[in-house]
This record gives C-alpha cells, sequence and structure tokens, in this order.
C-alpha cells in the first residue's frame, strides 16, 4: 500500500489523470537525468577529448577520438596517487578519532552521567550555534601554537584529526541514540561485573550499529568535501588534499587533463555513495530533522 | 531540571550528607560515586580536550582578537580600531551587499526548488529511488570537482551552456566574466551541489503527513494548489521553518563557491562575500584583528537566526 499525497488515486485512475501522470513523469525524470547527470557525462567525456577538441567552439557532444591516455597523464602530472592517499589518510584518521573520542563522550554523557555532565553537553552545543566561519582564524592561530604543548601542527595529519572530533552534532545524534538504550540492559551487564568499558564494547556498540554507519559516513565525506582548512593548515603540496591540490595545480595543466583529474577524484566518494546510499539517506533524514 | 530518577546511580546519597546516621554506607557509596565519576569523566576526556584546545578556546580568543593589533611580533590592545578599519573598508560594504544578494537568490532557488522539486517526486510511483539518487549524486562529488566543472560549462566560448542558449536561441551570457550575472551563475552552481540534502529531508517531512487530511480537503472541494496551502505548507511548517532558518545560517558563511569559481572576488569584486573579506584580511594581509572583528560582526548577525532555530528544535521535539 501506498501513503496517500497530494493527487488522489481516483484522479490518477482516470484515463486523463493516467495520461497526465505518465507525461509528467516521463518529463522530470528526462530533465532530471540531464541536470544532474548530463553534466558527469561532460566531465567523464571532456577527459577523453584531445586539448584542441576540448576548448573547441562549438563544443562536441561525443569525442571525435577517444583518448584515455588523459586520464593516466592526469594522474601523473597532478600526482594524483599522492593526492588521493593523503585525503583517505586524512579521512580515516578523522573517522578513527571521532569514532573513539565521540563514542566514549556519547556514552560518558548519556550512561555514565558524571558530575557537571549537563553542563559539558551544554558548552559542546554551544559551538554548533557559533558560525563556524568565525573560528577560522582564532582556529587556524591555535593550530600554529598549541597552547600549553606549545606544538606547531601545520602540515601535520592531526591539524585535520583533532578538530573534525569537535563534532557536536555527532555527539548529540550519538547521545540521543544511546539514551534510547534501555537501562536494564545495561544494569545487567553491570551486575554480571562488566566494567563501562566492557559494556560499551559488548552490549552498547553492537546495537549502535545503525548510528555509527551513519556518523562514520558523515566524517569520511566531511574530510573528503573540506576545502578551506586543509588549505589553510596543509600548505605543503605533498601533503595536500585533492580539493586542495587540484585547485592549486588547476591553473597549470590543459584543460583535457584537468578534467580527467576531477573524474578521477570524483570517483571514491561516488562509489561510497552509491553502496551506502541507503545508509547515507536515511542517516540524513534521521539526523537532518534535528539539525 | 530533570526529575529524580530511580536508577541505581542516582540513588546514591550526594557525599556528606547523611554521614551522621551511617557513615560506613554513605562512605562505600561516595568511594563508588567518585569511582564511577572518575571513569565517566575518563570516557569525557579526550573529547572534552579536543572541544578546549579547537572550539571552546578559539571561541574566546575571537573575541580577544578582535580588539587586538599585532605589528612586528608585538602585540597590544587595539580597543575599537579593529572595528573601524573594518566598516571603513569600501570593501566591506560591497561584500555584504554580495553575500546578501547571495542569501536571497539561495533562498529562491536552494530554498524553494528543493521544496518544489521534492512535492513532484513525492507524488511519483515509480523510480522515486532513481530520482532521488539522482539530486543527492553532486552532494557527494569533493567541490573542486564540482566547481572546475562548473566553470567548463560557464566558459563563454566553448562552455557548454552558451551552447544549449545557442539551441534555444536565446543570447549568449558572460556568465562568471560579467558582474551583473556573476553572483547568479555562482548560485546556480552552489544550488545544484547542495539541493540534494534539503530535497531528502522535505520528501521524508512530505511523507510524514497522514493521507487523511488531503481526502478531507478533498471533501471540502479543494483543488491541488489549495491542498498544498492548507495541508502541505501547514504540516511541514516546522522543517520548513527550520531549513529556511539553516540556509539563511549556512549561506551567509558561503565561502568555497565563489572562491574557487571567481578566485574570491569575481568581476570588479561582485563575488567577494564577507567570509572571503575575512579570509583576505586574516591571510593576505596578516591582519587578524580586523578578521575577527568582521567575524564578530558577523556572529552577531547570525546569533539571532542561531537563537531562532534552537528555540524551534526546541519546541518540535517535545521534551
Amino acid at each position: 500500500m501506498t501513503t496517500r499525497t497530494l493527487i488522489s488515486p481516483a484522479q490518477l485512475a482516470r484515463p486523463r489523470g493516467k495520461f497526465l501522470y505518465w507525461v509528467v513523469f516521463v518529463l522530470v525524470v528526462g530533465l532530471f537525468t540531464l541536470v544532474f547527470l548530463g553534466p558527469l557525462y561532460w566531465m567523464v567525456s571532456g577527459g577523453l577529448k584531445t586539448t584542441q577538441e576540448v576548448v573547441q567552439s562549438p563544443p562536441t557532444f561525443l569525442p571525435k577520438t577517444v583518448h584515455p591516455e588523459n586520464y593516466s597523464r592526469a594522474w601523473d602530472v597532478m600526482d594524483l596517487s599522492r593526492l588521493l592517499f593523503n585525503t583517505l589518510y586524512y579521512a580515516f584518521g578523522a573517522l578513527a578519532f571521532q569514532l573513539i573520542l565521540d563514542v566514549a563522550a556519547a556514552y560518558s554523557l548519556s550512561k555514565l552521567r558524571p558530575v557537571f555532565g549537563k553542563a559539558i553537553l551544554a558548552m559542546m552545543l554551544v559551538t554548533l550555534m557559533i558560525p563556524a566561519t568565525v573560528l577560522v582564524v582564532p582556529q587556524y592561530l591555535t593550530v600554529l601554537d598549541v597552547p600549553i604543548v606549545e606544538r606547531n601542527l601545520l602540515n601535520s595529519p592531526w591539524a585535520i584529526w583533532l578538530p573534525s572530533v569537535t563534532n557536536a552534532f555527532n555527539i548529540f545524534l550519538l547521545k540521543r541514540f544511546f539514551d534510547s538504550i534501555p537501562r536494564e540492559l545495561l544494569d545487567a551487564a553491570s551486575i554480571d561485573g562488566a566494567s563501562p568499558l566492557r559494556t560499551l564494547r559488548s552490549v552498547v556498540l553492537p546495537i549502535s550499529r545503525p548510528i555509527l554507519g551513519v556518523v562514520s559516513i558523515f566524517a569520511i565525506v566531511g574530510v573528503w568535501k573540506d576545502f578551506l582548512w586543509p588549505m589553510l593548515t596543509l600548505p605543503d603540496p605533498s601533503k595536500q588534499t585533492l580539493n586542495v591540490g587540484i585547485y592549486s595545480l588547476s591553473n597549470g595543466v590543459p584543460e583535457n587533463v584537468l578534467i580527467a583529474a576531477l573524474t578521477i577524484a570524483s570517483v571514491p566518494t561516488l562509489l561510497i555513495f552509491l553502496v551506502f546510499q541507503r545508509n547515507i539517506m536515511s542517516g540524513l533524514t534521521a539526523g537532518g530533522l534535528k539539525g | 531540571m530533570s526529575a529524580p530518577t530511580l536508577s541505581p546511580h542516582k540513588a546514591a546519597p550526594p557525599p556528606g550528607r547523611g554521614a551522621g546516621s551511617r557513615p560506613n554506607a554513605s562512605r562505600e557509596a561516595f568511594v563508588r560515586d567518585l569511582r564511577r565519576n572518575l571513569s565517566a569523566h575518563g570516557f569525557l576526556i579526550g573529547a572534552v580536550l579536543c572541544f578546549s584546545f579547537f572550539s571552546w578556546y578559539p571561541m574566546v580568543r575571537e573575541f580577544i582578537l578582535a580588539f587586538q593589533k599585532t605589528e612586528g611580533g608585538e602585540t597590544t590592545w587595539a580597543g575599537w580600531s579593529n572595528l573601524t578599519t573594518v566598516l571603513n573598508d569600501p570593501a566591506f560594504w560591497q561584500a555584504w551587499r554580495n553575500t546578501l544578494l547571495f542569501t536571497g537568490l539561495a533562498l529562491v532557488l536552494g530554498f524553494a526548488v528543493p521544496f518544489v522539486v521534492a512535492l513532484v517526486l513525492n507524488e511519483f510511483r515509480h523510480a522515486q529511488g532513481y530520482l532521488r539518487l539522482l539530486v543527492y549524486l553532486p552532494v557527494m562529488l569533493p567541490p573542486v570537482a564540482s566547481v572546475l566543472l562548473f566553470k567548463y560549462l560557464y566558459d563563454p566560448g566553448y562552455g557548454l551552456f552558451n551552447r544549449v542558449l545557442e539551441l534555444l536561441h536565446l543570447p549568449q551570457q558572460q556568465w562568471l566574466q560579467d558582474p551583473d550575472t556573476s553572483m547568479l551563475s555562482v548560485v546556480i552552481a552552489a544550488t545544484w551541489m547542495n539541493m540534494g540534502g534539503a530535497t531528502l529531508i522535505y520528501l521524508a517531512a512530505l511523507q510524514g503527513i497522514p493521507g487523511e487530511l488531503y481526502e478531507a480537503a478533498e471533501l471540502d472541494g479543494a483543488g491541488v494548489l489549495r491542498k498544498i496551502w492548507y495541508v502541505t505548507i501547514p504540516q511541514t511548517r516546522l522543517i520548513l521553518s527550520l531549513m529556511l532558518l539553516m540556509q539563511i545560517i549556512a549561506t551567509m558563511q558561503v565561502f568555497t563557491e565563489p572562491f574557487l569559481l571567481t578566485n574570491g572576488a569575481g568581476p570588479e569584486g561582485s563575488t567577494t562575500t564577507v567570509v572571503y573579506l575575512i579570509y583576505q584580511y586574516a591571510f593576505n594581509f596578516n591582519n587578524y584583528g580586523s578578521a575577527a572583528a568582521l567575524g564578530l560582526i558577523l556572529l552577531v548577525l547570525l546569533a539571532g537566526f542561531s537563537a531562532a532555530y534552537v528555540r524551534l528544535s526546541r519546541g518540535g521535539e517535545d521534551e
């Protein structure tokens, strides 16, 4: 059974309704395919054209001759293997830090309820209200010279990993999920003599798989999509991410090689998306409503 | 504050109280409480340290920076001079005009388009999964890819967009290179890149509307537009207003799209945004004080929207 929507089923069942439905449907599907897949087609095919063809006017819709070697050239010229490796390294490091520290914090705030827990949570949530870009300058200065430990984190992966933990929204999402785990379950474990860490590992985490999946995907995508912060904190070209590296090299390479590089850079997150689309979309709506 | 719970942890009396009657029991409870708190704070410490260094301390520092000046390695108090520097900069007003133009256009496109798209998609009995996938696809691209791709599409000479206009017998545009169309071009690209999230959230909200409401409206003789006005919009009002606030907060901080599409300033400074100006003060002119002062102005303006957002989302949560 489908849910009732704007247009009544009776109206749709009439011949005129049916006809209109299919006309609109075909138009919309065609338009959407054009609007959202069209540019992607343009990117993949542009990467296959010759340098002359890619900047010729009027443009060709099909490459006259196919040049897959543009892709291998882009790979070499823009050092994409390094950029890809860097981005993966930052993304999975950030994921590890967020999973360990944010889950521990949310667990503590939700189930162990320490003194000042409420105040700490409130202070974390306040950071959601401060526009992120306002903090970029003081955060950058902090990374230049971290107080107390007096370390310069410029060009180090820590500059990406540690600030990624300060994701109050993640902690909030995890805490809400942990809040919904029945108390009795944890009490049973604690009566059996399980320590809080043991309880977290063998009771809480297994139940929390869906939310952990959502948080993980967003952690990785977040690093993959970030631009300003890695541009500021990783000025060394050999340490850069895909976004920053391709941008800084974009003026020095032929257009067709650049477009091939864009295609290659898009593949990993598109693959992640196609594999995990169900989780991503449900996570988006679960979290989106609140924030 | 929350009502007292019956959980065993909370049942432990606070230390120091009731010590007269049962010293041993209360001492035990105190030790238990202390141990529980120690382990609880142990779990918290990592995140709290990260927040201290990279969120809370920078928040405080932003305020301090705004009233400081650093010249030749020497930091002095500058009073309001950073603020006057910012306010007297002719780029200040232009950046605000541009940012408000971006926000306005982004609200027309980025707020309305996803809602209409969601309304239409929600009516379809077929291929909904495919269409949802399409709309969300660009969100997953690295921004550098979508942005440089749009730069290529916008090119007045060999770009695809002018070719399409030509086929439709419409006048060609300079897109990003004309101060009159540059901001609109940025907004179109940004909408394409980002509309997927909003569309899916609206779709989820639309699917939560009970069908009986539409049936009742039909009995009263309501047409499609009236049903949207009297049923759909009131039923999704909370989500709509939350998304509106979120859009305003997000678009007023726009940086990446204009920065990458038009190298920040654009033709005749037509795409310089407030955050780009902050970036320039801080990283091109090494004037952190003025950057922080401008940041504070942005913060004060957005704080109102943030507060409204928090109030609204609390109200919708019934907790």
